[in-house]
């Protein structure tokens, strides 16, 4: 258990220094702001109409990007880029140590593999529980702003809906950060294991529940996806449909569903990367 | 104590249809500084690897400070630099190390002074991607310091190394030694295994050809005659030392004689009208064994096919 602290202290130490990290989780945030708040503010005060909120009244603009609304907004771009983020930040973690080396300096210091992947894993992780109040701060940040700019009546959230919201991003990007992890690891590096995992989540998830419409087997395959259980599970907070739906956001599985399969991912993968780490070797 | 550090059993890596190391069986003993002597791309490396338990052996076994090579418990005991540093590009030279000592559940205060032993204090807080080859190879070597191990394995510590980069290194070494560390060194350099190392395993070809002490592998010291007429010193050399004992090596005699026979063998040359130009004591270098060695396996490699 001391390896594993020790290790868990080690990887916390690099990956605070590391600016790449800092970058990923920077590029999270601006997108939040920007999709969740600025570009509807701004279609809120000029009235204009854009991409991410055709058809919304003025009214619901508003209500959108009030304090009453971060449970949504929280959650709401992890299906998509919060997710392929925190994807690349787990390729980059697992991935980058092959090709500098580090994995084999790792290895030979004293934890056994077990206890230096566990660490990283809890250092990522750590990154990701931290990344997602930070979110949240942010959001709820911005949303005050507009209600003080606005002279808005500030209503908060219910703590069960904050509640039922933080869980499921602690799920839905600790999901995907674990998949980057294995990717990099299968991999030996982070490249490959970045553009594939990105064109699999972003792209070939997407044209297949576009086959699963047509054929059975297909759809039922789509259905136990890493990119369903996490659109799914947002998509049974936010809702699904309406004027303007959200990219990657789905109703194909019900919530209880999805919390269950993205809780067998957060299972497996790890497993998965533990097992094939013990058994290779390092060059 | 005569305890070994390092044993391995017939140690067999094989990639694909390459035999990379073939039934290699080589102890280090405590205390010594072992020298792993072989050409790039012999073996030394992976059986490096396989001896911190990096890579996994084919078949045979290794054993470190008496357990199964790679177990965590020896891992903690042995200090390694293999095939090059691996550290992170992004970090300090000092982070890295800090790094590492998080790893070893040691305190910072070891990276200091691991820095320091060197002499890359004062560069401590560049980034590792800014350091030169010799310097990269230094604070590999500064990792494999931390926390005293009983064993320092270290992967052609010289490479990349200025001459005078090189000599600090040797020192380093020497003084590990003195302090009763054991150090296995694995080189292609022949002169520099020859001055620091008490033994000496030769690998070629993934085989090991010898393992023994440096003063056993170069063997007695000869005589370089060099004498007119040539012929007739041949004559005499032969008689004094034994038909098999002399060779030819140019303008000169090459005999089998230690140099307390000097005289004796000068004596008879004057004698027989020899006119003697130099009679001198010479030791073989280990380049000269070394060489010798893997002709003859490559001598034997093509009697085989």
């Amino acid at each position: 258990m001391s390896t594993v602290i020790a290790s868990t202290r080690a990887e916390l130490l690099r990956l605070r220094k590391w600016p790449a990290v800092w970058v990923t989780l920077s590029a999270w945030m601006a997108l939040t702001a920007m999709f969740g708040y600025l570009f509807n503010y701004l279609s809120y005060t000029t009235g204009d109409s854009s991409f991410s909120n055709e058809g919304a009244t003025t009214a619901s603009l508003l209500q959108e990007i009030l304090p009453g609304n971060v449970p949504n907004v929280l959650v709401q771009g992890m299906p998509m880029f919060g997710g392929a983020l925190m994807m690349v930040l787990g390729a980059i973690v697992a991935g980058n140590g092959y090709g500098w080396g580090t994995w084999k300096t790792v290895f030979a210091q004293g934890p056994s593999r077990t206890s230096a992947v566990v660490g990283s894993l809890l250092a990522l992780a750590t990154f990701v529980v931290l990344t997602v109040l930070a979110t949240l701060a942010l959001c709820f940040g911005l949303s005050l702003l507009v209600a003080a700019v606005e002279s808005q009546a500030v209503t908060w959230p219910s703590a069960g809906d904050l509640a039922v919201s933080l869980g499921a991003g602690f799920l839905v990007m600790g999901m995907w950060a674990l998949a980057g992890f294995l990717l990099g690891t299968v991999a030996r590096g982070p490249a490959l294991s970045v553009g594939l995992g990105l064109v699999w989540a972003l792209v070939v998830e997407n044209l297949l529940r576009g086959v699963g419409v047509l054929l059975g087997p297909v759809e039922a395959f789509t259905k136990v996806l890493p990119g369903t259980s996490a659109g799914s599970l947002v998509g049974s907070i936010v809702g699904v449909g309406g004027p303007d739906p959200t990219p990657g956001v789905l109703d194909a599985l019900t919530g209880p569903q999805a919390t269950a399969l993205l809780a067998a991912y957060v299972v497996v993968l790890p497993v998965v990367t533990l097992v094939l780490v013990r058994r290779r070797d390092v060059a | 104590m005569n305890e070994n550090v390092v044993q391995t059993r017939d140690l067999t890596k094989r990639y694909g249809d390459r035999l990379a190391v073939d039934r290699v069986s080589m102890t280090v003993k405590r205390g010594e500084v072992y020298g792993f002597l072989g050409p790039n791309g012999a073996g030394k490396t992976t059986t490096l690897r396989m001896m911190l338990g990096l890579v996994r052996p084919a078949s045979g076994a290794a054993t470190v400070l008496g357990r199964p090579a790679g177990t965590p418990a020896v891992t903690a005991r042995v200090g390694a630099l293999v095939e090059g540093p691996g550290f992170y590009p992004y970090l300090t030279g000092r982070d890295n190390l800090r790094v590492m000592a998080r790893y070893r559940e040691l305190p910072d205060s070891v990276v200091e002074e691991a820095l320091e032993r060197v002499d890359l204090a004062d560069r401590g807080g560049d980034r590792f991607k800014a350091y030169s080859l010799g310097m990269k190879q230094r604070l590999g070597v500064a990792s494999a310091l931390m926390g005293d191990p009983e064993l320092i394995v270290l992967d052609e510590p010289t490479n990349g190394l200025d001459p005078a980069g090189m000599a600090d290194m040797r020192r380093l070494i020497v003084e590990l030694a003195r302090g009763g560390q054991t150090v296995l060194l694995s080189s292609h350099l022949l002169d520099e295994v020859q001055e620091i190392c008490d033994r000496v395993g030769v690998i070629s070809h993934g085989v090991l050809l010898r393992e023994s002490t440096v003063s056993d592998l170069r063997g007695d010291a000869s005589l370089a005659v060099r004498g007119l007429p040539v012929d007739r010193a041949l004559a005499v050399a032969m008689r004094v030392a034994g038909d098999d004992a002399v060779r030819v090596d140019g303008d000169r005699l090459l005999v089998d004689l230690g140099p307390e026979h000097a005289p004796r063998l000068t004596r008879a040359l004057v004698e027989d009208g020899v006119e003697v130009h130099e009679v001198r004591g010479v030791e073989r270098t280990l380049e000269e064994v070394f060489l010798e060695m893997t002709r003859e396996e490559r001598e034997e490699l093509e009697a085989v096919s």
